[in-house]
């Protein structure tokens, strides 16, 4: 197959989007095309766009995005299409426009994720989230995102010992990474003992779904971002030869039941196990080769669990590697350099292009105040459902 | 000279007698102290110098939020609102938060305004606390009269608090439908959103004593 990398990325500032969807798409796609130098017009080299958003057609009352987009930036007669696949669509589409160079099929591919959530009310975005989930044995008996993260991060506490100060320091840390990242939602640092003192803890730090509090989880964001994508064999010819091949090294998608009450061990992220293994082996690497990941820490217990399903820690010791400060930038395994979703902000559709822009800024040593030092090779799991559709990316300079 | 003053008495309202309120320190996130605290006539014009240039921003209702809030103020240091209260939150001085209401009598309340001009601290969750804290725990009153001209501001009091709602009661800003917090429903949330350290720290407590305006406003 042939290889594949990227040469150009872009990122809105998370948060309250000020321009509509569609501007606000575009913002994302034109940074990423300056970054790389692509051209519009006669001079478009783009052969394919794809968008992956979850509910723009759903909350904004738009659909067939990616078309709107490709002719609002001049890129026609491009192909246009876009994705959904819950909050894993940005990686979702990334891999897609991956299988659509590696087959020849096209050269140069814009990939763009993004949603705007803000419009409407926190329960209202907690219930179109909630959409995902099995609509006879789930939804419609009112269970939504948070609850499920609930049920699962008081299974790991019983289990495994993770306690509510552990869900903590991953979210100070996560906060601390988001103050360096001028597209993060929320870069304020938080200090541990202000969201954890059982004295206040209830005025600072509320419960939402017990025994999650406000800073075990994400918040609701507006926000997109974009990566170029171009053939290995197509990059001098295309223009983009001055640029930094960030190479797609593993691409995979795994699922695993839609019913959450039907998994053998409800602890377990098998998908995410599963597509990170299938990736490691496409790239012929595994968790020890990454030097920086982007863990989808919708609820601070993921990038816990996460971290051990991907092989960075033995099963269970994911909350000891996070005391530990293994996974804070300078130590062994840094996760969520951005702030991840927690504080970089979780739009669902823009989260997994998100994920794989951090990385290519940390691969490419371009990130401010919060470089992993010598990075070149990094790992991004964007979690879709409540873990039934899980897609792991790994890129590389090497 | 003399008519002017008794003039003035006559313009000016009754009181019920307002108790003060007990100033208490709230830990936030960031690891700073804010202390909350009743302002005094004095510190008025300064709080409406704060808020006046916000009278024109149009995200997040603050433009309303902001020209009711002067008004009120200026109401209250004219001596024209009978029973007004003003409560600030304050970082190093700094002014983080407005808060305001008055007494109807001695058992209803009627809440005006909270403006958070510090952000995603939770500022004005604290402040609105701390206003129904003086109305039931300070002043034992039996219920006081809230609405909400934003959609955070209805978020936060009628759904959070579980608000009752009573259209049929003419709150004095009008318009939307009035939701009143009873002393039951009070009682119901207060452990969960009323906090604060008393007696302040002597430290904190002398850090704001001279309040100042936030170089930089952002909404």
């Amino acid at each position: 197959m042939r290889q594949v990398g990227i040469v150009g990325v872009g990122h809105t500032k998370f948060g309250k989007s000020e321009v509509p969807f569609i501007d606000m798409l575009c913002e994302a796609a034109l940074e990423a095309m300056d970054d790389a130098g692509a051209k519009t017009g006669s001079k478009n080299v783009i052969d394919q766009v794809f968008v992956g958003s979850m509910g723009a057609g759903m909350i904004n009352r738009i659909s067939g995005s990616a078309s709107a987009v490709v002719d609002a930036l001049n890129l026609r007669p491009a192909m246009a299409e876009c994705i959904e696949n819950g909050p894993a669509s940005g990686a979702s589409a990334i891999k897609l426009g991956y299988m659509a160079i590696a087959s020849g099929c096209c050269d140069c591919v814009l990939v763009i994720g993004g949603e705007m959530m803000r419009v409407v009310s926190g329960w209202e975005a907690t219930d179109f989230v909630a959409t995902m989930l099995h609509p006879e044995a789930e939804y419609k008996y009112g269970i939504t995102l948070p609850c499920f993260a609930g049920l699962f991060t008081r299974l790991c506490m019983e289990k495994y010992g993770v306690d509510n100060r552990d869900l903590a320091i991953v979210s100070v840390k996560n906060h601390e990474n988001a103050c360096h990242n001028p597209c993060a939602h929320i870069q304020r640092k938080v200090v541990l003992e202000r969201i954890t003192n059982p004295a206040y803890i209830n005025a600072t730090n509320p419960i939402v779904a017990d025994p999650l509090r406000q800073f075990d989880m994400c918040p609701v964001s507006d926000g997109a971002a974009a990566v170029l994508l171009v053939a290995k064999d197509k990059q001098e010819e295309l223009g983009f030869g001055h640029k930094k091949f960030v190479r797609i090294a593993g691409i995979a998608t795994a699922t695993d039941t839609h019913v959450v009450a039907n998994r053998e061990v409800p602890t377990d992220l098998l998908a995410v196990r599963l597509s990170a293994q299938k990736a490691y082996k496409m790239a012929g690497m595994g968790p020890e080769d990454i030097d920086v990941a982007e863990l989808h820490d919708a609820f601070q217990i993921l990038e816990i669990a996460e971290s051990e399903e991907v092989g960075f820690f033995p099963r269970g010791e994911g909350h000891l590697a996070a005391r530990r400060g293994d996974t804070a930038i300078g130590g062994k395994k840094p996760v969520n350099t951005s702030g991840g979703l927690k504080a970089k902000g979780h739009p669902l559709g823009a989260t997994g292009v998100s994920q794989v822009v951090e990385l290519v800024r940390q691969l490419r040593g371009e990130a401010e105040g919060r470089q992993v030092e010598g990075a070149k090779t990094g790992l991004a799991i964007n979690f879709g459902g409540f873990g039934n559709n899980v897609a792991a990316t790994i890129l590389t300079t090497k | 000279m003399a008519i002017i003053d008794k003039m003035e008495q006559q313009l000016r309202p009754p009181t019920i007698g307002l108790k003060p309120y007990a100033p208490k320190v709230i830990p936030l996130i960031t690891g700073e102290d804010m202390l909350v605290r009743e302002v005094t006539l004095e510190e008025i014009p300064l709080l409406m110098e704060t808020i006046e240039p916000l009278m024109k921003q149009p995200k997040d209702f603050y433009d309303i939020v902001a020209s009711r809030i002067y008004a009120e103020l200026l109401g209250m240091y004219r001596y024209r609102v009978q029973d007004e209260y003003c409560f600030v939150g304050a970082i190093d001085g700094v002014i983080a938060g407005i808060v305001n209401g008055r007494f109807v009598n001695e058992k209803v309340g009627m809440s005006y305004h909270t403006m958070t001009l510090k952000r995603g601290l939770r500022v004005g969750a604290q402040l609105f606390a701390a206003k129904m804290e003086y109305h039931f725990d300070f002043m034992d009153q039996d219920e006081v009269w809230i609405v909400a001209e934003s959609p955070i501001g209805f978020k936060r009091w009628m759904i959070e608090y579980e608000l009752e709602p009573r259209p049929q009661c003419p709150h004095e800003l009008g318009g939307v439908p009035t939701y009143v917090l009873t002393r039951a429903l009070w009682e119901k949330h207060k452990a969960n959103k009323n906090v604060g350290i008393r007696p302040a720290f002597e430290d904190v407590v002398e850090a704001n004593k001279v309040l100042v305006k936030p170089e930089n406003i952002v909404v």
